[in-house]
């Protein structure tokens, strides 16, 4: 673990887990709620928690196991606060095939860390992602949940730029 | 009358601008703008089109900043520096677009388009026959699965219909995780309610009181025009408890996926959808019998179920005079990566490889030579320019050691490093594993090491014929096709690029 992702680590908000009961509780009655669950969780705190999981767990009557299984299985789900834009950049196939792997070693030069992590000031992250399916416009960059095709270093230099 | 000016909202399309475009012409004032999806011709986005006695008119691409002049020129009234009609374009005109007709053409959220260009005629139909005939209907298409696997889908809702059970489900497969492949996201933002359509009539086919739509969390907007399409589907009368009055009830759901490109195997999917890790089930039970939550299950892909209300619509025989051989109908094949006119394009199956890529796709962006093209996603085989004349056709395909899959078609040039290729499809294998079983697990971690023991010429023999070893065994003795396919794209470097690994 990295220091910058210490100090970017999350203070912990009162009342949380008063409210993640609440959205728990709002979707429990969905089939298979779990995923959607720990999506909203996500949505509003920006990760899910360990002490989120013992909650969740709770209010499924599931085993604190099992819902830590799936938490850690998927990557969408993040066990820590991300800065505060996140840039995520396609590292698969027709992304290479027109230069995303420059790219991306040309966006941790720049913003000074690397795939899954967050700058020292809590500015940006960084996420390789595979396929955005904008595979004809490619290389594809998503700042901030916007997509961008056909990114040069150029571009991306102006976007993460523009990212506060 | 204002003039309709349109302008696609599809993510490719916004990614390049639409949005900004959009809003220029808007702002410019005397036109009314219209959202659509996009005609899939993707190097011309963001495409603008201006409505004419004629017809429609394109204009692309179009650069926000382009925006005032090309009105000053006339743009309103299809003056100017323009491409001309749209559906004359050649790359449209040598389309068959069965599945993807509206795409591009209407406003995705507008039921009313939709209805005026054909939309709901498959569903009426359907709701005037048997179940057992409307799955006669689709067996007799010869629609095969366009998820991959190419399984009739027809045979699939037979079983379904012939299970008995107190629920049964109709799920559609929306992960789409192979790069290179993009039509699923793109019907879904450019024309929902033909999914919908095509749901509806599966659920009335098999028995189906509920469908759910498992769609990847990287399609946001996809997720969010579904959604919105839904409401608008129950407003009609298209989804609920009595749809158009015939008694039959159906009601669906979206779920977003969370990025595990597993998720997109179908059991893999169930489990997921059930609110688990998405670990690969081992099949016997198939999911028509078992399914969700134990259930009987129809999983299809996007395209399959989105083509069924056209067959539904015109007939059987009328699809299924599309095509050759065995692989009937049409496909809309993909064309990504470094490719000069990269897009959507759906033709009857038996174009060859080499038409799709330089006729349409007019060669590479970067203007080298092309070297390679990968088709059907991360697990598809590599080929060499030699084999362009490959008909797109399942079996055709499978005899050459490749697979069509879902029809993406990705192009290197000159400059691509096969060896480099063939590492990352073990790597992806290995970070997407979903670690049920040894040989796709460990065997693509060794993968890596073995390639970079070849590379970097560590007893160089020896390795080739230790990864001729592990990939033979990862093909027999996986149990799914992420782990069983994963040599299809390695072998096919070797075989056709082997000087890139100093063979
Ligand atoms: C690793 C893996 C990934 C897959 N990803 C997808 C996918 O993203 N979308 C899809 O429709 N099918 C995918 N499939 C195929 C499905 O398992 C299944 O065959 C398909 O959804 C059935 O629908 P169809 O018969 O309409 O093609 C994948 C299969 C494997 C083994
Ligand atoms: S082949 Fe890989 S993904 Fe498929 S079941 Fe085995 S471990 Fe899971
Ligand atoms: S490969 Fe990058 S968007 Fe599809």
């Amino acid at each position: 673990m990295t220091s910058e992702v210490v100090a970017a680590a999350p203070v912990p908000v009162p009342g949380r887990a008063r409210r993640v009961r609440e959205i728990a509780e709002e979707l429990r009655g969905l089939r298979g709620a779990l995923i959607p669950i720990l999506h909203a969780v996500q949505e509003e705190f920006g990760y899910v928690d360990q002490p989120d999981v013992a909650v969740i767990a709770d209010v499924l009557n599931l085993a604190v196991a099992e819902v830590h299984g799936v938490v850690t299985f998927y990557k969408d789900f993040r066990r820590k606060a991300a800065g505060r834009t996140t840039v995520a950049i396609c590292q698969a196939e027709a992304c290479r095939s027109v230069g995303a792997v420059e790219l991306a070693e040309h966006a941790k030069r720049t913003v000074g860390c690397g795939f899954g992590e967050t700058t020292y000031d809590g500015r940006l992250t960084l996420e390789e992602i595979y396929c955005f399916g904008n595979c004809a416009l490619g290389p594809a960059v998503q700042v901030a949940g916007k997509l961008h095709g056909r990114v040069t270093a150029t571009r991306l230099n102006a976007l993460l730029g523009e990212a506060r | 009358m204002t003039v309709r000016v349109f302008v696609p909202r599809d993510s490719a399309a916004c990614s390049v601008g639409a949005d900004e475009v959009a809003e220029r012409i808007a702002a410019a004032g005397g036109a009314e703008v219209v959202r659509t999806g996009s005609r899939g011709m993707l190097w011309l986005e963001p495409l603008v089109e201006v409505e004419t006695a004629a017809g429609r008119v394109g204009y692309g691409p179009v650069a926000p900043e382009d925006v005032d002049g090309l009105i000053a020129a006339g743009m309103l009234s299809g003056g100017g520096d323009s491409l001309g009609l749209v559906e004359e374009l050649p790359w449209m005109k040598r389309q068959q677009r069965l599945t993807f007709q509206r795409v591009g053409v209407v406003d995705p959220l507008s039921t009313a388009d939709y209805v005026a260009h054909g939309g709901t005629r498959g569903l009426l139909a359907t709701l005037a026959m048997t179940p057992a005939d409307v799955v006669e209907t689709v067996v007799d298409s010869g629609l095969r699965g366009r998820g991959g696997a190419g399984f009739p889908t027809g045979i699939k809702w037979r079983t379904v219909l012939g299970a008995d059970a107190d629920l049964k489900f109709v799920c559609c497969n929306a992960d789409e995780g192979d790069s290179g492949t993009y039509a699923d996201r793109m019907l879904i933002e450019g024309d929902p309610f033909t999914l919908i359509e095509g749901m509806t009539i599966a659920a009335y086919a098999v028995g189906a009181a509920e469908g759910y739509v498992y769609l990847r969390s990287e399609y946001p907007d996809a997720v969010a025009t579904l959604k919105d399409a839904i409401e608008r589907a129950r407003d009609e009368g298209w989804l609920g408890p009595d749809i158009l009055g015939s008694g039959f009830g159906f009601d669906l759901h979206v779920r977003v996926g969370a990025g595990a490109y597993i998720c997109g195997e179908e059991t893999s999917m169930l489990e997921s959808l059930e609110g688990k890790r998405g670990m690969v089930r081992a099949k016997p039970p198939i999911p028509a019998l078992e399914g969700l939550f134990g259930r009987p299950t129809v999983v299809n892909n996007v395209l399959s179920l989105a083509t069924v209300p056209t067959i539904l619509a015109h007939g059987a025989a009328e699809y299924a005079a599309y095509g050759t051989g065995r692989s009937l109908g049409t496909s809309v094949f993909q064309l990504g990566g470094n490719v000069a006119r990269g897009g959507i394009v759906e033709t009857a199956f038996g174009i060859t490889l080499g038409e799709l890529v330089n006729d349409f796709g007019g060669g590479t962006s970067s203007g080298r030579p092309i070297r390679a093209v990968q088709v059907g996603g991360p697990l598809g085989a590599y080929l060499p320019v030699e084999q362009f004349d490959l008909p797109m056709d399942y079996e055709a395909f499978a005899a050459a050691g490749a697979m069509v899959g879902h029809g993406g078609i990705v192009v290197f040039d000159e400059t691509v490093d096969m060896a480099a290729m063939a590492r990352f499809a073990f790597e992806f294998c290995a970070a997407e594993s979903c670690g049920k079983c040894t040989p796709c697990r460990v065997g693509a971690v060794r993968g890596v090491e073995t390639i970079d023991r070849i590379v970097s010429g560590t007893d160089r023999t020896k390795n080739l014929v230790v990864l001729e070893d592990l990939c033979e065994l990862m093909t027999d003795g996986s149990l799914c096709a992420m782990g069983g396919l994963t040599p299809m794209p390695v072998r096919s470097a070797v075989r056709h690029f082997g000087e890139d690994f100093h063979v």
